[in-house]
């Protein structure tokens, strides 16, 4: 056993017991530092004959790297306890509630009325607006509802005061999105598709009537459109909004000034647990028909009224409520709900923000 | 309108069974209702003979009957005064459902007596008011019968509503004829009866052509008025009209029957001829129905030389009306005009079943017919001598034809229906056809809504069956669909979306306020004559009383942090202005592990919220400037407004006011804002290409600016000032230090700018740096700020 042999089997039991950082930098400093015994072991290495070099060299080198490596992996170990010893102590209780945030939510309203606007889009049909206070020209006159209609009454219609007795027209608030359609005529040129969504108000309330609520209009003025186009587009639009392929309408006349002829549209449900799901046909067992769509020919006169020629262009108008339209697909019961902004129900029935309507992702959510 | 099958079978040959024939209804466009069968529910009610009636041992108002209904003695427990021996009844057996409660007869002992069963009375059966006792039919009816056949009450009441175009099928004849048509049998022939008149008519005249252009009339002497017969009695009540007397019941019969409705004076009550003529300014009169109403000169009355006997075509007048005693009638059969019914009608707000008919426009062709047909039946119910008819002025009853070519079906419905198929359905509705290369249609005289080829096409098409118009698909452009919503569409769908994503809940809010909520907001444009309600008046010139009502509400049930917002609009004179309205209420974290305490909101809250949903629509927000001026609904100094230069407002906000907090019964700390969508600079796009990326070379260099600033400056303005100090190389200034308190001298603040410089090709150098130091100092110095050492 040499000297150095000794040393380094001295210097290594030394690191292996040392148990903080400073012990092994001290004990590093002691062997490896400027003035410490390796490094003294290492300067005597000049002062040898190539002989005694060739002897001792090695084993000097050998002790050298031996304590170097072995103070390399004691700091590391022991810097790895004490990051574990810290991790340890930092630990908390995970099972803590963590905050989410506020969530929001889009109305149905809103929500149904972007599905209408995906749907229709697809079909060529884009969205339409008009004013809500409304001169009785457009609201009446130009959709051939005569001065004495019965829906001119006070008791249907909001008006605001005559305005100066010089013949200017009386201004009222919308009772239908129907005016919509004689402004896209007189400001568009055909052939024109359009759905015109929007808030409309009657002079009624009660559990299933607000004085305030939303319709769509939709509008095809064009060549050679018929009834047909009419019926093929409104099947077309309920079996897109519902995701049902079982849709069945059943078509009957009735009557608008404004369209000639005019068509009801019932849709046929289906009684499932008590609830009317849509689909189906309403003559079938637990079935019945449920009236959802005003529609028909657009009269010759409003399109006169437009100032475009109705030998020439002719076309269907449809119009129906979203917010009934909400209800028949999503299942709302009370209307008045719909307009109380009632947190609990705006988080039942709204929908996420990102629950856009696509063709791709579907239009329900 | 309500009628029975059997009565619609009085114009109708068929043999179509009662569904056929109410799914034809709906099909042609006369929509069923309801229908009911009365007999249904009496099925368990039988004709029965009271064989012996003696008193009850324990009760003095109560009878012990052995009651025959055609299966032997019963003992029954009856309280009927006029019980007795001999009385042929209608007796229900337990088991059977009384209409008039719901109650399930049953066995029972009543004050000790077994009772199997109940003698009833015509209202416990729903057949009427009567209820002095039970029933008492006729010696001759057939005991053991089931009441309702006997009676003739196994008649389904069919209830169809009639669309306001449809007058001819105000009349039981109209709805046979469309059901003819449509291939359900045939219909009648009507026999108009001769009156051969014995002296000269009443003095009628119409002094109002435009409201009354014809007032035929006949009077008729010697008459006795007194309940009518059984089956118009039966006819009546099966459609829930009240029977009175023949006289009236024979007006409001020939009324459901024919749609043409007449009226009947006791002549003895009248002073000299009777006027068509407009009402005078005040002038009252006291009408059937109890109540007295003020007429002015727009109304049509029916009037004698003392007073008004009658609003014309819309309701009688109590005075004259026919009463038991009448012995002489005048029959009224006028024709008014529908535009001036509709004005009196709604200015009264008075309906009547002869209202009804006359705005939709009677048959002008049917006067004489239906003044014949009337005073026939006077004439065979209460007796008497008819006079002459007097005819005064002429009803507009001059033909009307249309040009028709029988291709419009096709190209209109896009049904093909053969002509020979078309002229037959419009022939069995009673329109005169003329074949030729055009067609020419004569419009019956019942058909005032005919005017066009169109109307025609809706005749042919509906009695033809809409279900056999093919489903045809509308052309579709070629490739994918095209994007359609506009940029302004896009900005709503865009705040909506991120609004809800941020955790507000979209709430939609009334677009009327009251007077006083308008008001708090600085007043509305527009104000209502008619509102429904004092709270519905005002359309809104703000979103916030809206959603602060509904704040409210959501508070006063317990939610303790509420954010809503709404996308509409505001209503003013100018126009109707898109806006998106937040509110921030309660608390904004509630207290927690974490954070400790709740916290409410404060104003940077919803001026954080602002900038997003600006951010959103594509609004500039880095170039936004920050004002004050957010109006009386917010905190005068804790609010303001972001503008795109000093006129064009995009937003305001803040901590809402106290008195308007107050007003909405609003406590803890409520934020709002309002955002002007249709302010916002749409972004029009013209490529979708984006500029190249091109990095910088050199990394920027932050420098940190401390200054010392007047308190009436605002933070925005120093940093403008900062960041505009140096164009080329400052590319952004941030203020990240506000701090007010010992070492900045009162009336100051300090504040602190993060500067981002950008260098360009090379490096900075230190002149560089100073240079661009002693411009942002200079820059700040105009503004009153100095440097902090």
């Amino acid at each position: 056993m040499t000297e150095i042999s000794a040393l380094k089997s001295r210097l290594l039991a030394d690191i292996a017991a040392a148990d903080t950082a400073d012990s092994v930098e001290t004990l590093r400093v002691g062997a490896l530092g400027k003035n410490g015994v390796v490094t003294a072991l290492l300067k005597t290495l000049g002062g040898m004959s190539p002989d005694e070099r060739l002897e001792k060299g090695p084993a000097i080198q050998d002790l050298r790297e031996s304590v170097a490596g072995a103070i390399a992996v004691r700091k590391a170990a022991l810097e790895q306890a004490a990051l574990d010893a810290r991790l340890a102590a930092e630990r908390i209780d995970m099972s803590l509630p963590a905050d989410l945030g506020p969530v929001g939510s889009v109305h149905p309203v809103s929500q149904v009325m972007d599905e209408l606007a995906e749907i229709f889009a697809d079909l060529g049909f884009s969205v339409a607006t008009g004013p809500e206070i409304e001169d009785d020209w457009h609201n009446f006159t130009a959709l051939n509802i005569p001065e004495t209609h019965p829906a001119r009454a006070m008791h249907d219609t909001f008006y605001f005061p005559d305005g100066e007795a010089d013949g200017q027209k009386r201004m009222l608030l919308r009772t239908h999105t129907s005016p919509v359609q004689i402004r896209t005529m007189m400001t568009q040129a055909p052939p024109i598709r359009i759905i015109a969504p929007g808030r409309v108000y009657r002079s009624d309330s009660d559990a299933t009537h607000t004085p305030m609520f939303h319709q769509i209009e939709g509008l095809v003025i064009d060549r050679g459109i018929t009834l047909g186009h009419l019926k093929w587009t409104l099947e077309t639009f309920l079996k897109a909004f519902f995701e049902r392929d079982d849709i069945i309408l059943r078509l009957r006349p009735s009557y608008f000034p404004f369209t000639e002829p005019s068509v009801e549209v019932d849709v046929g449900y289906t009684l499932v647990n008590g609830q009317r799901v849509i689909g189906g046909s309403g003559n079938d067992k637990d079935g019945g028909w449920l009236e959802v769509l005003g529609s028909g020919m657009v009269h010759r006169k409003v399109i006169e009224n437009c100032g475009l020629d109705p030998d020439e262009w002719q076309g269907f108008a449809f119009g129906t409520g979203v917010d009934r339209l909400a209800m028949l697909k999503y299942g709302m019961t009370d209307l008045r709900a719909f307009f109380d902004g009632d947190l609990r129900w705006l988080r039942h029935y709204g929908f996420s923000a990102l629950d856009v309507p696509t063709l791709s992702g579907g239009v329900g959510a | 309108m309500k009628f029975t099958l059997s009565w619609l079978k009085e114009h109708l040959e068929t043999d179509a069974d009662l569904l056929t024939i109410l799914e034809t209804l709906t099909n042609i466009g006369l929509e069923v209702d309801g229908v009911e069968n009365p007999a249904e529910r009496l099925g368990a009610f039988r004709i029965a003979k009271v064989l012996s009636a003696e008193p009850h041992p324990q009760a003095d108002k109560l009878q012990v009957l052995a009651v025959d209904a055609g299966d032997g003695p019963l003992q029954v427990v009856c309280g009927a005064p006029n019980a007795r021996a001999g009385l042929i009844g209608v007796f229900g057996s337990p088991g059977a459902v009384v209409p008039a409660n719901g109650m399930v007869l049953k066995v029972a002992a009543i004050r000790g007596v077994e009772s199997n069963g109940m003698m009833c009375s015509f209202r416990e059966l729903e057949l009427g008011d009567e209820h002095d006792g039970i029933i008492d039919l006729p010696g001759d009816a057939p005991v053991g019968q089931v009441y309702a056949a006997w009676a003739g009450l196994d008649d389904p009441v069919i209830d169809v509503s009639i669309t306001p175009n449809r007058q001819d099928c105000m009349g039981v004849r109209g709805i046979a004829r469309d059901l003819a048509a449509a291939g359900i049998g045939s219909l009648k022939a009507i026999t108009i009866p001769t009156i051969n008149g014995q002296g000269a008519g009443p003095d009628v005249r119409t002094e109002d052509a435009s409201g009354c252009p014809a007032f035929f009339a006949r009077s008729v002497t010697g008459v006795t008025n007194g309940p009518s017969p059984q089956w118009l009695q039966r006819r009546l009540k099966a459609i829930g009209q009240k029977p009175i007397s023949a006289l009236v019941d024979i007006t409001n019969y020939v009324s459901v029957d024919l749609g043409r409705p007449l009226h009947v004076y006791d002549m003895a009550t009248l002073n000299g001829g009777l006027v068509a003529r407009k009402a005078q300014d005040g002038e009252q009169v006291l009408a059937l129905n109890g109540k007295t109403y003020t007429l002015d000169p727009r109304m049509t009355v029916i009037a004698d030389d003392a007073m008004v006997h009658d609003i014309g075509g819309i309701m009688g007048g109590a005075h004259s009306g026919a009463q038991d005693g009448t012995t002489q009638v005048l029959i009224e059969c006028a024709y008014f005009t529908p535009e001036s019914i509709a004005v009196t009608g709604q200015a009264l707000g008075l309906t009547s079943d002869a209202r009804t008919r006359f705005e939709r426009g009677v048959d002008p062709a049917f006067l004489d017919d239906g003044l014949s047909i009337a005073t026939q039946m006077v004439l065979d119910l209460c007796g008497g001598t008819a006079s002459e008819a007097t005819r005064a002025g002429a009803p507009p009853a001059a033909g009307r034809s249309v040009e028709y070519t029988p291709t419009r079906v096709l190209a209109l419905a896009g049904v093909d229906v053969a002509e020979d198929i078309q002229a037959r359905i419009l022939e069995s509705l009673g329109f005169g056809v003329s074949v030729g290369d055009i067609w020419t249609i004569a419009i019956p005289s019942w058909r005032r809504d005919i005017d066009g080829a169109a109307d025609i096409v809706e005749e042919v098409v509906r009695i033809y069956g809409l279900d056999k118009v093919p489903s045809t698909p509308l052309p579709r452009a070629p490739g994918v669909a095209r994007p359609t919503a506009t940029p302004e569409q896009m900005i709503e769908r865009r705040v909506r979306r991120t609004a809800a994503a941020r955790g507000f809940n979209e709430a939609i809010n009334w677009s009327f306020l009251s007077e006083k909520e308008a008001a708090s907001v600085g007043g509305g444009d527009w104000v209502l004559a008619n509102p429904i309600s004092e709270d519905m008046k005002v359309m809104r010139p703000s979103l916030l009383p809206g959603l602060l009502a509904a704040v409210g509400r959501n508070m006063d049930r317990g939610a303790a942090s509420v954010r809503l917002f709404e996308i509409g609009r505001r209503y003013f004179a100018t126009g109707e202005r898109a806006t998106a309205g937040i509110v921030l209420a309660g608390e904004k974290m509630p207290r927690s592990w974490q954070t400790g305490k709740a916290q409410g909101f404060v104003a940077h809250d919803v001026k954080a919220e602002v900038l997003a949903l600006l951010a959103a629509a594509g609004a500039p927000i880095a170039n936004l400037q920050s004002f004050g001026e957010a109006g009386g609904a917010y905190h005068p100094g804790q609010s303001g407004t972001l503008r795109l230069g000093p006129k064009a407002v995009l937003a305001e906000y803040g901590m809402l006011h106290p008195a308007l907090a107050r007003q909405f019964g609003l406590s803890g700390s409520v934020a709002a804002a309002e955002i002007f969508l249709d302010a916002v600079p749409v972004k029009r796009r013209a490529s979708f290409m984006r500029a190249p990326f091109t990095p910088p070379a050199l990394q920027a260099v932050k420098r940190d600016f401390a200054f010392l600033v007047p308190d009436a400056i605002d933070a925005d303005a120093l940093v403008r000032a900062v960041k505009g100090a140096d164009k080329k190389y400052i590319v952004d200034a941030r203020l990240f230090d506000l701090f007010v308190g010992p070492g900045v001298e009162d009336g100051h603040k300090s504040l602190a700018v993060e500067v981002t410089l950008q260098p360009g090709e090379k490096s900075f150098t230190d002149e560089d740096l100073i240079a661009i130091s002693g411009a942002v100092v200079k820059a700040a110095e105009k503004l009153g700020a100095v440097l902090r050492g």
